[in-house]
């Protein structure tokens, strides 16, 4: 029994301690967000600031509003919003329509197209980045949005793998009594599948809005104009041009981007946590 | 007549998936295939030179740079990583108190947005005011600079790649919580030690998983890009920290060498598909998938 007890006391202390070294960066980033400038470059470290400027919050997002180096964050902010609106609502339509076809209709080469979808996660994306980039440039969308979010409305692997599995687990009995009683398919797709799958397309409206908010490379290569940038290729701008001086600010930028993931995670834990357990089942 | 129906219907529906399939993914990876074998502007239309393109690759410096760094980067920060998140998944399933909160905390660095991370972590490894040497320097040892010495930034890169296992975690600890614990019980009354357990059941039953998220992390890891993008801008100091999809994207769209590129993209794609067959047929020996 004793070498139980001090199995778990080992077990709490290892954890304890751990927990302190993943939490930490964050805890230094609003620490250091806070503080007057003065403050964040000496040496050794002001710990707790002596005065919390919540300030530099707003200072942040307004970065040199009277300046020509002006950075909109607000903007980038709304961009970011109504690209991952888009995104979310193109991804939740079209994987959940493609995933019911693969889980509950049966049709020739159904199968061999299911393991396709599967093996194409492996493709990596830097091979598809020219030649997607050449469509859309013969498309003449380069500098807009649309290369962002028209893809997301025909599907993606994920999704699709994702639903499936979740679909595949309605009983099939009730499509059955559904179709006796003269139902279509996009019937039973609509008024039984759907409302009984609501916290897998919860999952994946989640991931899919994470993916977007998340995004660098994509708006790196497709989105031109400063005043169409999203948050994270901002903050990225923000950087290159602040130069690092203004500490303070720069991390009062990162929080707000953090902040969105954060609250969305505390919000939604359970589903999150379902959908990354059930990528890892085979 | 009714079947006949279901195969039209299940057609139509995953129609949205064909069409994208199709352009998004079979178009764009056959063009690339050409692209490579072509000297291919932005500007110009792509004109066939053979395998230029792959000759050219094999004599550039850059470019073997950039395999070694990214080599090195994933051959390191792939074991550390799975050793990691399959430790802490194990200290999880040790039904302790506040579990959810100890799995929040490990799993939240890797929600952030690659960007804001970058950020972050720049700070905290700053050259003059950054913390972690601080601390380093607070227990007596001197810590080096993490940003522009040569030797460094890849240690640097990894660390920070290390705070982010926090997806691989939970996928390890749902797994784990899958073994039945009649199983680790009957051990137990055997007089199997914890070691036994850990090596004889417990690895064994969630080895699929561990292949999986191997297999993702070989994916993953030589694909690396947005990190050192934004943290070491070119790759500097002395192009220690340039990585492979960092070089194909400066020659697709900083110097508009978009064969070039696609050369390296389907070299990338070839090594990637032969790891991930390597991984399998390895672990394939090892791998125990139970009752399913």
């Amino acid at each position: 029994m004793n070498k139980k007890k001090l199995n778990t006391t080992l077990t709490h202390f290892a954890l304890v301690t751990l927990s302190c070294v993943f939490i930490f960066p964050f805890l230094w980033l609003l620490d250091t967000a806070v503080k007057p400038i003065s403050e964040t470059m000496k040496q050794p470290p002001v710990w707790i600031p002596s005065k919390f400027e919540f300030g530099n919050f707003w200072e942040a997002v307004n970065y040199g509003s009277d300046k020509v180096g002006y950075i909109p964050f607000l903007i980038y902010a709304q961009n970011t919003v109504m690209l991952a609106i888009l995104v979310v609502i193109g991804t939740v339509v079209s994987n959940s329509i493609v995933a019911y076809s693969f889980a509950r209709l049966r049709w020739w080469g159904r199968d061999l197209i299911f393991g396709i979808t599967l093996a194409t996660m492996m493709v990596p994306f830097p091979v598809m980045m020219v030649p997607t980039f050449t469509i859309f440039k013969h498309l003449d969308w380069i500098g807009t949005y649309r290369p962002l979010w028209v893809p997301a409305w025909f599907g993606s692997a994920f999704s699709i793998f994702l639903l499936r599995q979740f679909f595949k687990t309605i009983p099939f009995e009730l499509s059955e009594a559904a179709t006796i009683d003269g139902a279509g398919e996009w019937k039973i797709f609509q008024s039984i599948i759907l409302p009984l799958c609501k916290p897998a397309l919860a999952v994946v409206a989640l991931f899919s809005f994470m993916g977007t908010w998340n995004d660098f490379l994509g708006p790196l290569i497709y989105l031109l104009r400063q005043e169409t940038f999203t948050l994270s290729l901002g903050l990225e701008f923000y950087h290159s041009k602040a130069g690092g001086t203004q500490w303070n600010l720069l991390m009062a930028a990162t929080s707000i981007v953090i902040l969105p993931v954060l609250v969305v995670f505390f919000f939604c834990q359970k589903q999150f946590i379902k959908g990354i357990s059930i990528t890892g089942i085979k | 007549m009714k079947r006949r129906n279901e195969g039209r219907a299940g057609f139509l529906f995953a129609l949205p998936w064909l069409f994208g399939l199709v352009a998004f993914m079979f178009y764009p990876l056959l063009m690339s295939l050409y692209y490579s074998f072509c000297d291919y502007s932005a500007l110009r239309s792509p004109v066939w030179i053979g395998t230029d393109n792959y000759s050219e690759l094999f004599h550039d410096e850059v470019f073997w740079t950039c395999v070694k760094n990214t080599v090195l980067y994933a051959c390191v920060s792939l074991p550390l990583g799975m050793v990691i998140a399959i430790g802490l998944a194990m200290l999880l399933n040790t039904n302790v108190k506040g579990m959810t909160i100890y799995r929040t905390i490990f799993f939240i660095p890797s929600l952030v947005p690659m960007v804001s991370l970058a950020m972050l972590w720049l700070w905290i490894l700053n050259g003059d005011y950054g913390v972690l040497n601080t601390a380093l320097g607070a227990i007596g040892v001197k810590g080096p600079n993490w940003l522009s010495d040569v030797s460094w930034t890849k240690p640097a890169l990894i660390l920070m790649s290390v705070w982010g296992v926090g997806n691989a975690m939970l996928i390890y600890l749902a797994s784990l919580q899958d073994v039945p614990s009649s199983l680790l019980e009957a051990c137990e009354l055997d007089g199997a030690s914890s070691w036994q357990k850990t090596r004889h059941i417990t690895l064994p039953m969630i080895s699929p998983v561990i292949q999986f998220n191997m297999v993702m992390g070989i994916i993953g890891s030589l694909q690396v890009f947005a990190i050192p993008f934004v943290m070491f801008p070119g790759g500097t100091p002395a192009r220690s920290t340039y990585f492979y999809a960092m070089y194909l994207y400066d020659s697709a769209f900083s110097y508009s060498r978009m064969g070039y590129a696609s050369a390296m993209g389907w070299i990338l794609f070839l090594v990637i598909l032969l790891l991930t067959l390597i991984a399998l047929k390895l672990s394939n020996k090892h791998v125990h998938y139970g009752g399913a």
